[in-house]
């Protein structure tokens, strides 16, 4: 219990060591992609809860965070005030769900409030997961990557086939979220530290969520499934059932990444949904070494940050599939192993060597 | 008429998983990946070489591209389990995906016409059809003859049929197993080449053309039942002429969406695929 929270302790320190790295090298600007870094994180630490803990491999999780992005970015820009008469609108109004706002010729738009789009969001999201999560996890291996890498492509190309959801272009213009009073989501330079720390504060508070996940009766649970799911379907564990609230799980943290980063960046295109970034996201959990959640917390703070800074030139996707290769050839465990601590201290002191990593 | 164009491509593309599928019980997702590569080779070479050429030429380096990568990634591994095998073969296929990018670009290409045109026309039995169209199907099905033929009465043919049935017991006839996995990509990558060139006068090819590919002949070998390349013509054919008849309904930009969503509802209700027998997939390793 006390490692869990030392390690969690430990990694607020360093994102707090990082921003006054900055602070003091007068790098500040480097936080805009720290920043969204911990927006992709958040949805690597629930894959990774889904890949490397319940067993299921899901090569359309871009798909969660698109449909996240666009529902919120679909409803935060699209204009309600022509049909400020109609009766649902103006019970929305009335009920306060809505936000008015001057656009750039003086009329007023009519948008609804982020905090309800993003409700929206999470709800489709959900229904959206149970409803292709029931069906796709009864499949298995090929199978299984298949229907998932399906989903993704459908997609994608919903988003950049529908004419409302901006085509090829995606939507922009999207408004800050205000979550608190003096805390808005938006790309605003003088919000970035703020910006920052809430960004790794929601991580962070995933991260808590995810680990107590592991360490409960579902953990255990999940581990089982994982290990030999007939043998854990004999225990009487109802495997079906877990393996779908992990995946539904896995697909909210991505779909509220989507929404959040959608706010941060004030738009979205359909390339969030392409198959690419899926792929890049299993790369990411199978490096950080699959069953560990520190491990691909870690990669993913590394591997987006040097991305988004654009280090990776055009060989961005190159990158990402020679990192899949190499992982999956040659430590198919990934590269941080969840015992890999224990094994070095092991080798220090072999008394405490049985010991589990957090 | 362009159903049956793009069913016939779906089939060819259907009976390269197949082929491995049957020698080794991997998926290939790279499959789509040849028909680009065929299709890509042949229209660089076509600027130096006369078209026959450029197209035997073509199909010799994809096959040579699919003997490497078995050589490379797939041989020394000892028994990876599938999840492993799919994401090194998404491995693979976004490395050739991205070096075509590096080779040749953004641009879209397109070989000439075999025969005419692309206005030429033949009247066949009242219907105008463009000669590539026969050129597609004269192929697939000389290709589904040919394969038949050479699992049938060659020795070779028969050799890797014995490794998929059972690879210990071919092993011990003296069968060296190993070669046969790496014929099964050279014949595999040689056949997606063939569908590559001959379909990319009316389809047109890119460096990103593959991945849609191999989902759509993936549906169709699911289709069919995964192994049975028979079955996968008549598969291809379905869902060519049912995605041709979608955009009367639907938006174009939709009709990728309606393959797959096809292919979500047949992993759903009948993964042994409609020809397929439920006792033999349950047997089957996913």
């Amino acid at each position: 219990m006390a490692r869990r929270y030392s390690m969690v302790v430990a990694f607020a320190a360093l994102i707090v060591a990082i921003q006054l790295a900055t602070r003091f090298t007068d790098s500040s600007y480097h936080l805009t992609q720290l920043t969204m870094t911990a927006y992709y994180s958040l949805l690597i630490v629930g894959l990774c809860m889904l890949i490397g803990y319940a067993g299921q491999i899901s090569i359309g999780h871009a798909g969660f965070f698109a449909i996240g992005g666009y529902v919120s970015a679909f409803l935060t820009t699209h204009n309600l005030a022509p049909r400020r008469g109609g009766g649902f609108v103006s019970l929305l109004s009335k009920s306060g769900a809505l936000v008015a706002r001057p656009d750039a010729f003086g009329g007023d738009l009519l948008h609804v409030h982020p905090w309800l789009a993003c409700a929206a969001a999470i709800l489709l999201t959900v229904v959206i997961a149970y409803v292709v999560g029931g069906p796709v996890l009864k499949l298995k291996g090929h199978y299984l990557a298949m229907a998932t890498l399906g989903f993704g492509i459908i997609v994608y190309r919903m988003a950049l086939g529908t004419e409302f959801l901006g085509a090829a272009d995606g939507i922009s213009d999207v408004p800050g979220f205000p979550l608190l009073s003096g805390l808005v989501v938006t790309g605003n330079s003088s919000l970035r530290v703020s910006n920052y720390y809430l960004a790794w504060g929601l991580v962070i508070l995933g991260m808590v969520l995810l680990l107590n996940l592991i360490h409960s009766r579902v953990g255990r649970a999940l581990e089982a499934v994982h290990g030999a799911e007939d043998a854990a379907g004999a225990m009487g564990i109802p495997t079906a059932r877990y393996k779908l609230n992990t995946f539904v799980l896995s697909a909210v943290f991505a779909s509220l990444a989507g929404v959040l980063l959608t706010h941060y960046n004030g738009g979205i295109g359909p390339s969030e949904a392409s198959v690419m970034k899926s792929v890049r996201y299993v790369a990411i959990v199978a490096i950080g070494g699959m069953a560990n959640l520190w491990g691909s917390l870690m990669m993913s703070l590394v591997l987006n940050y040097l991305s988004l800074r654009g280090y990776f030139g055009t060989f961005d996707d190159t990158v990402f599939g020679i990192i899949l290769l190499l992982i999956m050839l040659f430590a198919p465990d990934g590269l941080l192993r969840r015992h890999i601590l224990s094994d070095l201290k092991g080798l220090v002191s072999p008394r405490s060597a049985g010991e589990e990593a957090p | 008429m362009a159903g049956v164009t793009y069913g016939t491509i779906y089939a060819i593309v259907a009976i390269g998983f197949n082929i491995i599928y049957n020698a080794t019980g991997i998926i290939n997702f790279a499959q789509g990946e040849f028909v680009m590569l065929g299709g890509m080779t042949a229209v660089t070479l076509n600027r130096f070489l006369p078209l026959p050429l450029a197209i035997l030429s073509a199909v010799v380096v994809t096959s040579i591209v699919g003997a490497i990568i078995e050589i490379v990634f797939i041989r020394w591994l000892r028994k990876p389990s599938v999840l492993r095998m799919v994401i090194i073969t998404i491995g693979i296929s976004i490395l050739i995906r991205e070096t075509a990018l590096h080779i040749w670009g953004e641009s879209v290409r397109a070989l000439p016409y075999f025969t005419g045109s692309s206005v030429t026309s033949i009247q066949l039995a009242g219907v105008y059809i463009s000669p590539q169209v026969l050129w597609v199907v004269g192929v697939g099905a000389l290709a589904v003859a040919g394969l038949t033929a050479f699992f049938n009465l060659t020795m070779l043919g028969r050799q890797m049929r014995a490794c998929s049935a059972s690879r210990d017991a071919a092993r011990l006839c003296g069968i060296n197993a190993g070669n046969m996995v790496t014929l099964s990509f050279v014949l595999s990558a040689a056949i997606g080449a063939i569908g590559g060139c001959v379909v990319c006068p009316i389809t047109y090819v890119q460096y990103d053309s593959g991945t849609p590919l191999a989902i759509k002949g993936f549906t169709v070998a699911i289709l069919g039942g995964l192994g049975n390349s028979t079955a996968a013509v008549g598969a291809g054919m379905i869902l060519g002429i049912l995605e041709s008849f979608s955009i009367w309904v639907l938006p174009t930009a939709y009709k990728e969406a309606i393959s797959i969503a096809i292919l979500l509802v047949i992993l759903f209700v009948k993964p042994s695929g409609l020809f397929g027998s439920a006792e033999a997939a349950r047997l089957k390793e996913f």
